[in-house]
């Protein structure tokens, strides 16, 4: 029967993107970077809505959340995959409310006079049946894989307005984003830049040498000098692995003493950020510092049995520290990061 | 020319009553100020000059000119020949030349007697004000360095950008392959070797030297024959390779091998030991400058010996003489090191209370004796490691640590916000402590001290009072060292990105060895002398400098 291979066929695919998330934390799987699991996570959710059986949205949520809590699941340091899943989820809540006739705006805005008013919850559980919902749906998931191909060419056109010629930007691991966003600035202002390496996976290296390629001026330092060389420095420029919803940052390791170091010195720091990285989650929560790798790639001698050895993969950076969020929807100041996410996700969406 | 006649002979006239006079004041036991000192030796230039080359006018008016300059003392009778007031780097800058030229002989003569006048100046307790003579630079011995004009010749290795620096000290090396001899020996064409610099260097970086592990200086020296002593020259090898690190090792070796050279060293005839000793000790100093960068413990000791060698009395046996040297360097060894750190540590352990988490950095001898002394006093703390690359010198802390068994972890300094909330206390070592209160020490520690003040965390730096240093820093570009940047290379996940650096043309990798840490991040300075505000450095010193 044609469903059920459709059926099989999704759930094939559904399980091949959880063992490619849980391995790809070890670097062995096949997708890098955050922008292309946050495409393959909207591709298979576009995937779920076109194949899976459901009747009204309300059912699609469920399958949505379903599934997307057993993808957090198997890699919860990849919050891009719960910050698609929140959008999708999103979208289908407007896809409904546009199809039922109610305008967006009430829907959106909890004013304590709708509260008082409607007395119950005023969804009316997405029970009701429309049938373009599905094609609205798809519709939506497809503007929203086209906006997700384009947020690092829109934070690099942001590039010259934020470099000046023959500025010295500090920089730290490796990050695409920075990445396309110095080099579209080295096309028109020369300028330097220092790459603090960041041990123990010194992925600073790779960063280097690809800036080299565009004949930018590049300079590799251990993790230990960013203090020393820091009085020299005009501007820090990082990415992040997750933005959170205080206006903080889990981003790789060592980057909280950058921050306080770029406090110190008063050099601002700009985060290049793309807004699928924006996460309804909060400091506190478990897994928010670490992610411990195995210690064996910071020692090997013998005496590892006597001792204790930590290796963490992600600081956590308050927001008092950042200066500047630059997204694909432009600039932004840390204490703006909680109204930009009450506009990509329903609050009822936060806890999946 | 006949007016030139008459004014050389003059000044001929004038040279000789001053001669005279000078001679006459050194045989009543008054002190020669430095202005007359200065004033004869020119003298003796400009008698040598007139004597040889008739320039004439010129030279004439040269000679008014700076007699119009104001000078403090003598009557006017004597004021063409006068020079200007005394200013020690110029005096110092023209005369060396003028010193090469001249024998040995008499500089020491005039040494000599200054330091037996000082002698007696000193006994008879003489005021010294000798007919308007002394006015501005009468210095009272009570009181060192008071308002002595202090300007310092800037350190050959922070002048790398400077050609006419770097030719002055090949010129400097070449020389000294000469002095070190003696009549006796006949050494040719051997010379204390001048590095060369390796790789690119990062813009901010061009004025220090950079030096590959890989070519050591020794290449170009010739073996056997060698101006430089055998112990000088491992020792020289076992710090360009970095077999011996870390300040206070450094200095112990330092003196070690000076105790070596001092037991094989004759006196040649005709010269004395005080004065010979230090001469030969110059290329020596200058060859392990070459190799690595001396410290400011290194060149403590290096002044301390120097003093000692030119305080032996002339009459001293050669045997006896050095005897009392190597007596004099095993007593600075013991006393500035050795009983310093067994008082640090008894300072230091007051400090420790039960249940410290206690963090430490790198491997700083000082500390790891610190920690250890503890432990066998029963202290129950455990200690958090911190290390960086590309030295990875904690994991030699944490083998000393984990021998003893103090409870250990270790994290690389990226960690460093991860592991503080832990932490109770943080101990750090230092190269060295500057006289402005900032403390030079292995790159990373300031930033160290940095997170541990975000984190309210209190920070105490142990550091022997022979590091104490007269320079001042503010920043880690401008005095520093630079370690060979191919260490910077590592291979992860089987790929090495930086492998072949030196071809890109835009990349550098820069490897500093110090930094400079703020005294606004140090809670405390343990010391010899006992616990003191970072800011308290330069009574220290002027402490020290009067029990000399």
């Amino acid at each position: 029967m044609p469903g059920a291979d459709k059926e099989t066929d999704l759930s094939e695919r559904i399980e091949s993107f959880l063992s490619e998330l849980k391995r790809c934390g070890s670097g062995a799987g096949s997708l890098r970077g955050s922008a292309e699991t946050a495409r393959e996570t909207t591709a298979l959710l576009r995937r779920i809505t076109a194949q899976a059986r459901w009747g009204n949205a309300g059912e699609l949520m469920e399958i949505i959340r379903k599934e997307g809590r057993r993808m957090t699941a198997a890699q919860p340091s990849e919050t891009t995959v719960g910050n698609m899943i929140r959008r999708v989820l999103k979208i289908i809540r407007e896809e409904y409310a546009r199809s039922r006739g109610s305008s967006e705006e009430t829907d959106q805005q909890e004013s304590l006079h709708k509260l008082l008013t409607s007395g119950g919850s005023s969804e009316d559980n997405f029970r009701q049946h429309f049938t373009h919902l599905k094609a609205n749906v798809i519709e939506a998931i497809n503007e929203l894989l086209t906006e997700l191909e384009g947020t690092t060419d829109n934070i690099s056109m942001q590039a010259l307005e934020h470099i000046h010629s023959n500025e010295v930007i500090m920089t730290i691991g490796r990050s695409r984003t920075v990445e396309a966003f110095l080099k579209d600035a080295a096309r028109k202002r020369k300028f330097h830049v220092i790459v603090a390496e960041c041990a123990p996976f010194c992925q600073g290296h790779e960063m280097a040498t690809s800036l080299c390629k565009e004949d930018i001026e590049t300079t590799v330092i251990p993790d230990a000098a960013i203090f020393a060389v820091m009085s020299r420095v005009n501007k820090v420029i990082i990415g992040t692995q997750t933005v959170l919803a205080n206006g903080g940052l889990r981003a790789v390791n060592g980057t909280h003493t950058l921050a306080l170091a770029a406090k110190h010195h008063s050099t601002p720091l700009i985060v290049c950020a793309p807004m699928f990285k924006l996460s309804p989650q909060v400091p506190d929560t478990p897994y928010n510092h670490t992610k411990l790798k195995s210690v064996d790639t910071i020692l090997y001698i013998h005496i590892l049995s006597k001792v204790n050895a930590h290796c963490p993969v992600f600081d956590y950076v308050p927001p008092e520290l950042i200066t500047l969020f630059i997204s694909n929807i432009g600039g932004n100041a840390p204490s703006y990061i909680y109204r930009l996410m009450s506009e990509l996700y329903h609050p009822e969406d936060h806890e999946l | 020319m006949g007016e030139r006649l008459t004014t050389s002979t003059l000044l001929v006239t004038e040279e000789d009553e001053k001669k005279h006079e000078i001679i006459r004041a050194k045989g009543e036991g008054k002190e020669l100020t430095k202005e007359e000192k200065q004033r004869l030796r020119k003298e003796k230039k400009q008698h040598k000059k007139n004597k040889k080359d008739d320039r004439g006018p010129p030279e004439k008016e040269k000679e008014k000119e700076k007699a119009s300059v104001p000078a403090p003392s003598k009557p006017a009778t004597q004021s063409p020949a006068h020079k200007a007031a005394p200013v020690p780097v110029n005096a110092s800058a023209s005369e060396s030349p003028v010193a090469a030229e001249k024998p040995a002989k008499s500089k020491a003569e005039l040494r000599a007697e200054r330091r037996a006048r000082q002698d007696s100046e000193r006994a008879s307790k003489q005021g010294k004000k000798e007919g308007g003579q002394q006015s501005t630079s009468s210095k009272p011995k009570a009181t060192p360095n008071e308002l002595q004009p202090v300007v310092k010749r800037l350190p050959d290795h922070v002048q790398v950008d400077d050609p006419v620096a770097l030719k002055k000290l090949a010129k400097k090396l070449e020389r000294q392959q000469k002095s070190g001899q003696g009549c006796s020996l006949n050494i040719t064409g051997v010379k204390v070797p001048l590095r060369s610099d390796y790789g690119y260097k990062v813009s901010l970086f061009s004025h220090l030297h950079q030096y590959s592990r890989k070519n050591p200086p020794t290449q170009q020296i010739s073996i056997p024959v060698t101006v430089i002593h055998p112990s000088i020259v491992r020792l020289g090898l076992q710090y360009s390779q970095g077999i011996i690190a870390g300040s206070n090792a450094r200095s112990v070796a330092l003196l070690h091998a000076f105790k070596q050279v001092i037991q094989d060293y004759s006196t040649p005839p005709n010269e004395e030991l005080s004065r010979d000793l230090v001469n030969k000790l110059s290329p020596y100093i200058s060859f392990l400058s070459q190799c690595r960068p001396l410290s400011a413990s290194m060149g403590n000791a290096i002044k301390y010996i120097k003093k000692e060698i030119s305080n032996i009395p002339s009459q001293c046996k050669e045997e006896e003489a050095k005897r009392i040297l190597q007596e004099c360097i095993d007593s600075y060894i013991n006393e500035k090191i050795i009983l310093a750190s067994e008082a640090i540590s008894k300072y230091a352990i007051e400090k420790i209370s039960d249940g410290d988490v206690i963090l430490v950095y790198g491997c700083s001898s000082l500390v790891n004796h610190i920690l250890c002394e503890a432990f066998e006093k029963q202290r129950k703390f455990r200690v958090i490691v911190v290390d960086s690359r590309p030295r990875l010198e904690g994991r030699e802390a944490l083998r000393r640590l984990v021998k003893k068994g103090i409870r250990c972890t270790y994290v690389l300094i990226s960690a460093l916000s991860y592991i503080l909330p832990e932490v109770s206390k943080v101990f750090l070592g230092a190269h060295a402590l500057l006289a402005n209160g900032y403390v030079m020490s292995r790159v990373g520690t300031s930033q160290i001290a940095l997170v541990a003040k975000a984190y309210n965390v209190p920070v105490l730096v142990c550091c022997e009072t022979y590091k104490f240093c007269e320079r001042v820093q503010t920043d880690s570009f401008v005095s520093n060292e630079l370690d060979d940047p191919d260490d910077l290379i590592v291979t992860r996940n089987g790929k090495t990105h930086l492998e072949n650096w030196q071809t890109v043309k835009s990349l550098g990798l820069l490897n500093l060895v110090y930094d400079v840490t703020p005294p606004d991040f140090v809670d405390l300075v343990i010391t010899d002398l006992g616990m003191i505000p970072c800011t308290s450095v330069p009574v220290v010193l002027r402490v020290k400098n009067v029990d000399q």
